[in-house]
């Protein structure tokens, strides 16, 4: 990638006040053919004669923290404070805002926001330094490596001056080809703890614009009545109940005859008319299994020889080698299915212009999706399709699915109109819970022998269940050799040194659809391998910090750091000193670049309900650009991970989705966990992930806490652990 | 069928089907999009309002059983000094991640300091029980509503 600028140094629009500096990548060969020089340029950073400067985030934001840490990136190499800069969100246009480690393609997930923009921001920012100091040092006749810029005054042989009396001869220089990055010794706002979220104002005052809250004029309110099983079709329906409600339009069965769309003038109207609206449907298709039915496949194939032999691994030596072992610690896991429900229900809205071109307002996490599909459904080329990305209220990886599933409904349901009303597509909270795109159920079927010293002599790992990418766009990303590295993430690369394992997988039937879940794989794998290493530590009769140390000794970075985070987060926990009445847990995970040590200690008993008091948790990510973001993720991403382990399934009867809202599918609440306590392992490292890495370690190490307690760990073998008999005060 | 409601100090008229949630009315008939629907059976509190400055859920409040009541919604909160040292304590913790639910547990969190100015952390924890966040900011909300008690008495 290079970094070019502007050749137009002014906007036309009166609101520009003047110069605009614009920093940006050029499309090298990405972009379509015809477009003019100014398109081919689009920004990371804007910063006009007032001085101001705007970060253009490729990222949404979802509350993992990105508009805040890709504006702190650009602040920093620029030389403003957080109270000088400001974001908006980027534009779809895949050749230039495309994630990095995505190829051309434009989204968000992964944990890779930061990560994969660390170095094209600095860039961009210190490139933006860098044109305004030259304008200056021209200005005032004296050499640029006097000047510097500070909290956003340029500065230096003693001139001073707002960088924004710059811009205008800045916008006409040529970039420098490769600009100085600050050394880590000149940073202010990287690593400041102190720094604000710049989105918070906005979300405490009721301001924030979420996809939801778009309100265009004579727009209308869309709601799709779904087949109450997965692929069940359309064959007719009957409205006229639905028009004795005041406000409803009209309906009409979806192309793909997957429901039929309510027009309504409001939501009200829109949700009664549905209510209302009787539907004939052919379920000669549709999924017709029950989840004992789909747990039962997954119990069978881990009993069975595995299709794929994950890790190539010598199958026969390494059964011997358990079979062989002194002592030998076997379990069986079920993971159940699992809705992401994030607070906002689903919806975006569409709209054509004048022109004939499409809007989308979406809480876009993967705006080249719906750019794709839209090309399709309403016969465009690209550029006559614009998405406006909005915040999200949330989305734990569902606003992101393959398919492109809720907005190619919308997509669908305006092209059956005549195009002159706005269509707001709704989901209510029950569509949601109902909607699929769950994370699958899982099976893990586990046997490690002990030697009589107490060290690992083999491991056995079954693992089966349904593939998240095959069949979809990401396919060739994630399966190699027919392996879904999706559903075995997190055991066979795991950093422990665990000599002889290996590692099978069998996938399951298509029982429904399903997604990444934040933290995909390792939802179900970090939970097995974490809580059988403490099975096996208290097998051996070894303290299950010490034997998970034992198993990182070597000095590659992967062991240093995960032995890192667990030694700092036992000290930090005061491990094996609980006070008296309270029982400890712990686990520790790599996933997605970082490691995560978590502590939990409970309290309370297996009659009268376990509380969890206090979680101690600490976490390497590498450089931490904005130290309370990470912290809040690290908080957050114990309350997902916990909440769902202590009592939350979907679960399918005759094809059906059993749960359907809150009351059945319950949300963490807030008095479940008493105490947070993050810990920042400081490095000099590139950042990686940080919305995601919480999350695994969370449950295990609630669930060694029960083990430890109860000295029964078959009651931590099956998730929810409310299923299976553990009751939370 | 018209109803007159006074909301946030202003007296609107809307025209309304008996029986139409509160939330709705807010939100497409006033195009006050603050507060927000999460689950439409009053199990989230993200739709929560005050109603003679009591929190109510607006999905489960109709339009017609509130003439004569003073509505209040999280874009007038901040004339209330609670209110606001609510909204302060937010910003200073840095409470929102999504900040899709914070106007609901914002309304519940002044609620809970109008009855109770100087609440526990039990106390916090039983009051705003009902006040779900997807994104498990509850260790920032506790606290928030904590610091929101001192800066009132400040």
């Amino acid at each position: 990638m290079t970094l070019n600028t502007s050749r137009r140094g002014f906007l036309k629009s009166a609101a520009a006040a003047g110069a605009v500096l614009f920093v940006g990548a050029t499309a090298k060969g990405a972009m379509a053919a015809g477009q003019s020089a100014d398109a081919m340029l689009t920004p990371f950073v804007k910063i006009d004669a007032s001085g101001q400067v705007i970060a253009i985030i490729k990222h949404f934001e979802m509350g993992q923290g990105p508009a805040t840490g890709l504006s702190t990136i650009i602040a920093e190499e620029v030389g403003v404070t957080m109270e000088q800069i400001g974001f908006e969100f980027a534009p779809s246009d895949p050749a230039v805002y495309n994630n990095l480690f995505f190829g051309a393609f434009q989204g968000t997930g992964g944990s890779t926001a930061i990560a994969n923009s660390w170095e094209q921001y600095r860039t961009a920012g210190a490139t933006a330094r860098e044109m305004l100091i030259a304008a200056a040092a021209q200005a005032w006749g004296v050499e640029a490596t006097a000047l510097d810029i500070i909290d956003g005054q340029v500065t230096g042989a003693g001139n001073s001056a707002p960088l924004g009396n710059f811009v205008a001869a800045a916008s006409e220089m040529t970039p420098p080809e490769a600009p100085r990055l600050r050394d880590p010794s000149e940073w202010k706002t990287i690593g400041n703890p102190k720094t604000r979220r710049l989105d918070s104002p906005a979300k405490v005052n009721g301001q924030a614009q979420f996809a939801m809250d778009v309100q265009l004029p004579n727009q209308m309110v869309t709601m799709i009545k779904r087949t109450p099983q997965r692929g069940g079709l359309v064959v007719s329906f009957d409205d006229s109940a639905a028009k004795d409600v005041k406000g409803f339009i009209m309906a009409q069965t979806l192309p793909t005859k997957h429901g039929v769309a309510v027009y309504a003038e409001n939501t009200w109207a829109a949700i009664q008319a549905r209510e209302a609206l009787e539907v004939e449907w052919d379920m000669a298709a549709a999924e017709t299994r029950s989840s004992d039915e789909i747990r039962d496949e997954i119990m069978a194939a881990l009993d069975a020889e595995p299709t794929y032999n994950v890790n190539k691994a010598e199958r026969a030596a390494v059964k011997s080698a358990v079979d062989d072992a002194d002592t030998v610690v076997e379990k069986t896991f079920y993971f159940p299915l699992l809705a992401h429900a994030p607070m906002e229900p689903l919806n975006c809205t569409i709209e054509q212009t004048a022109e004939g071109d499409i809007v989308l307002h979406d809480g876009a996490q993967m705006p080249t999706g719906p750019h794709m599909a839209y090309q399709q459904i309403f016969e465009l080329p690209p550029e006559k399709i614009h998405i406006k990305t909005m915040l999200a209220g949330g989305s734990f990886g569902r606003r992101a699915t393959p398919d492109a599933d809720y907005q190619v409904e919308a997509g669908l349901a305006f092209v059956m109109t005549d195009r002159t009303r706005p269509v707001k597509l709704m989901w209510t909270r029950e569509d949601d819970i109902r909607g699929g795109y769950y994370r699958p159920a899982f099976g893990h079927k586990v046997r490690v022998g002990l030697n009589a010293d107490g060290t690992i002599a083999g491991w056995e790992h079954q693992v089966a269940g349904q593939s998240i990418m095959k069949g979809t766009a990401f396919e060739a990303m994630s399966v190699h050799d027919g392996i879904d590295h999706s559903s075995v993430e997190g055991i066979g690369d795991s950093p422990y040194q665990i000599p002889g394992m290996a590692v099978g997988l069998t996938d399951t039937q298509k029982a429904t659809s399903v997604l990444w879940w934040r933290s995909v794989g390792h939802t179900h794998t970090a939970y097995v391998m974490e809580t059988m290493m403490d099975m096996a530590a208290r097998a051996a009769g070894r303290d299950p910090v010490e034997f998970r140390l034992a198993h990182l000794t070597g000095d590659e970075a992967d062991q240093t750091r995960k032995a890192g985070v667990l030694r700092l987060a036992a000290d930090k926990a005061g491990w094996g000193k609980a006070p008296t009445g309270r029982t400890q847990g712990i686990a520790v995970h790599k996933s997605f670049g970082s490691y995560v040590a978590e502590v939990v200690e409970i309290s309370g008993n297996i009659d009268d309900g376990i509380v969890i008091e206090k979680v101690t948790a600490a976490v390497d990510c590498g450089i931490a650009i904005n130290p309370d973001v990470i912290t809040a993720q690290i908080e957050g991403g114990i309350g997902y991970g916990i909440g769902h382990a202590m009592r939350d399934q979907i679960t399918l009867s005759d094809g059906a989705v059993e749960q359907s809202n809150f009351p059945d599918y319950e949300p963490l609440r807030i008095s479940d966990i008493k105490m947070i306590e993050t810990h920042i392992v400081p490095s000099t490292v590139a950042p990686t992930g940080i919305g995601e890495p919480g999350t695994p370690p969370s449950a295990p190490a609630l669930a060694n806490a029960i083990a430890a307690l109860t000295e029964d760990s078959e009651l931590v073998a099956e998730l929810p652990m409310a299923e299976a008999g553990v009751y939370f005060a | 069928m018209s109803f007159t409601l006074k909301i946030n100090g202003e007296t609107k008229t809307v025209d309304a089907e008996p029986g139409t949630p509160l939330l709705w009315v807010i939100r497409d008939d006033l195009k006050m999009t603050g507060t927000k629907f999460g689950c439409g059976v009053a199990s989230c509190g993200a739709c929560t309002v005050h109603l003679d400055g009591e929190p109510v859920r607006s999905c489960q409040t109709y339009v017609d059983d509130i003439e004569n009541a003073e509505i209040t919604t999280i874009e007038a909160i901040q004339d209330d000094k609670i209110g606001a040292a609510v909204q302060q304590a937010w910003t200073e913790l840095d409470v929102v991640q999504c900040g899709y639910c914070q106007s609901g547990q914002i309304m519940s969190a002044v609620g809970l300091l109008r009855e109770t100015p100087k609440p526990t952390a039990e106390d916090v924890d039983s009051y705003m029980w009902g006040n779900a966040c997807r994104c498990a900011t509850y260790q920032r909300i506790r606290a928030a509503v904590l610091r929101a008690s001192e800066i009132m008495e400040a």
